[in-house]
């Protein structure tokens, strides 16, 4: 452990430039990931985002946690965490309330709390880095579709299950953007509910083709929906016919890139939200913000950011992945 | 002859407890946070669930049967509390009828081994999915969490003045129950009786189907109660609750030195195994050993609990005969 610290001390030496690009954040910050589910391609991804930032700041990470997503496995590694004093903790809520005891009484002992991807009642925790509003990731889609259909046609929903949370949200900022006069040629002519289960979704997906032969394009806001979806187009004759956009993530969707079954989806870039994450603990950490909002904060090659309402911080706009620039990503 | 079966379980208990004071050992020394109250505090209030559990499933091991529902009816049972409090039920009047409804999931699970006369392996195979399901009717894919802090503090807190989380408490009290029931009441003779000859048990005029009800009874009834503090401990009552912790239960009970064919077990090898899982799984935890090691780690035990005590009993029986054949050849002579 000593060591350890020597030798990123050394190693800080030698960087002393880049680190002085670093005013204000000290180094040994102690950060820790706790993802919902460690060897999950997504949260290895957004590792790697976040290890990259703590070397720039000189910090000491690491990334621990369950290997089933279970809502409770967390709760004995956030407790460890405090036992070994780590100074932050980041991590991606299995369960909204859950961990909350917890990570109060991580923060009363002085532990900054950082959530990504998925939050947990806003008093457990100092700040959220959140992927995108609800807003962005709507809008954008829609966009998405419509250049893809020439902005005329009917489409579709495939969403997950029709109690999901994020998709309703989702799908009801994507019926007032349709509103828009741009929009005008374009019909929502059903909202489907795979349930966010592979072979249902791909059943639902063959169930929008026979029941609207004229379907110009459809939208997916959910992995295991788009996969699904994908999967059944382009194995029928309406590949390359019928327009697939929506939420998904490269491994998943890179064939059908490209065999030509979808142009382009989207989501937003797992690396960047960890990165994001990390800078926001240090900032934390060093007492550059409290998590009040209005609140600014360098984040490293992300610029400054401020922190919203509620001590969100948004990430941005979503990343689109089509042919171009597909093979770049690995999550 | 009588003796030899005691003196085994001596010997396994003392190893296990033995392996016990070493894991502590080792832990304190693999990290220097690992020795503290607030650590052995989270270690000890991680495994409770699974302590109360292994209480009864003891029982239901020793009497030759198994449960393999009691997660679900955690689970089921969790729902329950949380439809009931989101419901606006008084909380005392929702923890009873949780209770209950534990009580009636291991009288269906009893009654169809007794009277039907089917495997318990087979009955609660099915109830295991047939609970979980009914647990996803209940609350579907919803949380409850709103519980009051008075009561999430049952689970959540320790007792004043210490750092000895609350339902430990609770476990100690009734592993002190479980102990006495088992090793100093008829009760317990007969569960042994039953374990080790059911045939034998019959003719000697013990009760065999009336005794294998209450067990399943009173493992619904436990696992009821694990419910109640699974669901405080985390503030959130969820039908998908303790997946899959009937098999850290079983494992704890066979590392703990229960015959998975009956007749043989006690109450403390069973808690010496519970703690050794919960210190290794804590200490190796705070060494940042990643989750798939812990595993495979929690697995080399298991297998050393069906070896350990087999290994033994070979080894002994290796011993007698030798022993036996020396002396037959000395008479001879």
């Amino acid at each position: 452990m000593k060591h350890r610290t020597l030798t990123l001390a050394a190693l800080a030496l030698t960087l002393g430039a880049v680190a002085a690009a670093q005013a204000g954040i000290p180094k040994g910050i102690t950060i820790a990931f706790l993802p919902k589910q460690v060897n999950n391609p997504y949260f290895t991804t957004a590792w790697k985002g976040g290890q990259a930032a703590i070397k720039e700041f000189s910090g000491v990470g690491k990334q621990v946690g369950p290997s089933d997503a279970g809502a409770s496995s967390q709760v004995s590694y956030i407790n460890t965490l405090l036992a070994q004093r780590q100074k932050a903790i980041v991590v991606s809520a299995s369960d909204q309330n859950a961990l909350v005891p917890y990570l109060k009484r991580a923060m009363q002992q002085g532990v900054k709390v950082v959530t990504y991807d998925s939050d947990v009642a806003p008093d457990g925790r100092h700040l959220f880095v959140s992927q995108a509003s609800s807003d962005t990731i709507g809008r954008d889609q829609i966009k998405l579709l419509a250049k893809q259909i020439n902005y005329s046609g009917e489409i579709a929903v495939l969403s997950a299950t029709p109690n999901a949370t994020n998709q309703n949200a989702w799908i009801k900022v994507m019926q007032d953007e349709l509103k828009k006069p741009e929009y005008k040629n374009m019909k929502l002519v059903k909202i489907a509910y795979g349930n966010d289960d592979d072979q249902k979704s791909f059943t639902e997906m063959q169930g929008l083709m026979q029941a609207y032969p004229n379907l110009k394009g459809v939208i997916s806001p959910t992995t295991v929906g788009i996969s699904a979806a994908a999967r059944y187009l382009s194995s029928s004759p309406y590949k390359g016919k019928v327009a697939l956009t929506g939420l998904g993530t490269p491994n998943q969707m890179r064939e059908f890139v490209k065999n030509g079954t979808v142009q382009g989806f989207a989501l937003w870039n797992p690396e960047e939200l960890g990165y994001l994450a990390s800078y926001a603990a240090a900032a934390l950490v060093s007492g550059q913000i409290s998590g009040k909002e209005g609140e600014r904060f360098k984040a490293g090659k992300l610029g400054e950011r401020t922190i919203g309402k509620n001590g969100v911080i948004i990430l941005g706009p979503l990343t689109v992945f089509d042919k171009s620039n597909i093979d770049k990503f690995n999550f | 002859m009588t003796n030899k079966p005691v003196r085994t379980l001596l010997g396994w208990e003392a190893a296990l407890i033995g392996l016990v004071a070493l894991a502590l050992l080792g832990g304190s020394l693999l990290h220097d946070a690992f020795l503290t109250g607030a650590n052995l505090s989270n270690l000890s209030s991680n495994l409770v669930e699974i302590a109360l559990i292994a209480l009864t499933m003891t029982l239901v091991v020793i009497a030759a049967e198994i449960d393999l529902s009691v997660a679900s009816i955690v689970g089921m049972c969790s729902a329950l509390l949380g439809v009931l409090w989101a419901a606006g039920v008084a909380m005392p009047l929702a923890l009873f009828l949780t209770l209950v409804l534990g009580a009636a999931a291991g009288f269906v699970n009893g009654w169809l081994v007794t009277r039907l006369g089917l495997p318990s392996l087979a009955v609660t195979i099915g109830t295991l999915a047939l609970y979980r399901g009914l647990a996803y009717a209940l609350l579907g894919d919803r949380a409850v969490a709103d519980f009051p802090p008075l009561w999430t503090n049952l689970g959540f807190g320790t007792v004043p003045g210490t750092q000895i989380p609350i339902p430990i408490v609770a476990f100690a009290v009734l592993a002190v129950i479980t102990a006495v029931a088992l090793h100093a009441t008829p009760f317990g003779r007969a569960l042994y009786a039953i374990g080790a000859n059911e045939l034998a048990a019959r003719f000697s005029g013990l009760r065999v189907e009336r005794t294998k009800l209450v067990l399943f009874v009173l493992s619904g009834l436990m696992s009821a109660f694990a419910a109640i503090v699974y669901t405080f401990r985390f503030s959130s009552a969820r039908a998908d609750n303790a997946v899959g912790l009937e098999l850290a239960v079983i494992a704890a009970v066979l590392l703990g030195g229960v015959s998975i064919f009956g007749g043989r077990g006690s109450v403390i090898g069973v808690i010496a195994a519970v703690f050794l899982i919960g210190i290794i799984q804590n200490a190796l935890t705070l060494a940042d050993v990643p989750n798939e090691i812990l595993t495979i780690v929690t697995g080399l035990l298991l297998i050393l609990s069906v070896l350990g005590p087999n290994l033994a009993a070979r080894v002994r029986a290796t011993r007698e005969r030798r022993a036996h054949a020396s002396a037959t050849k000395g008479g001879a002579l």
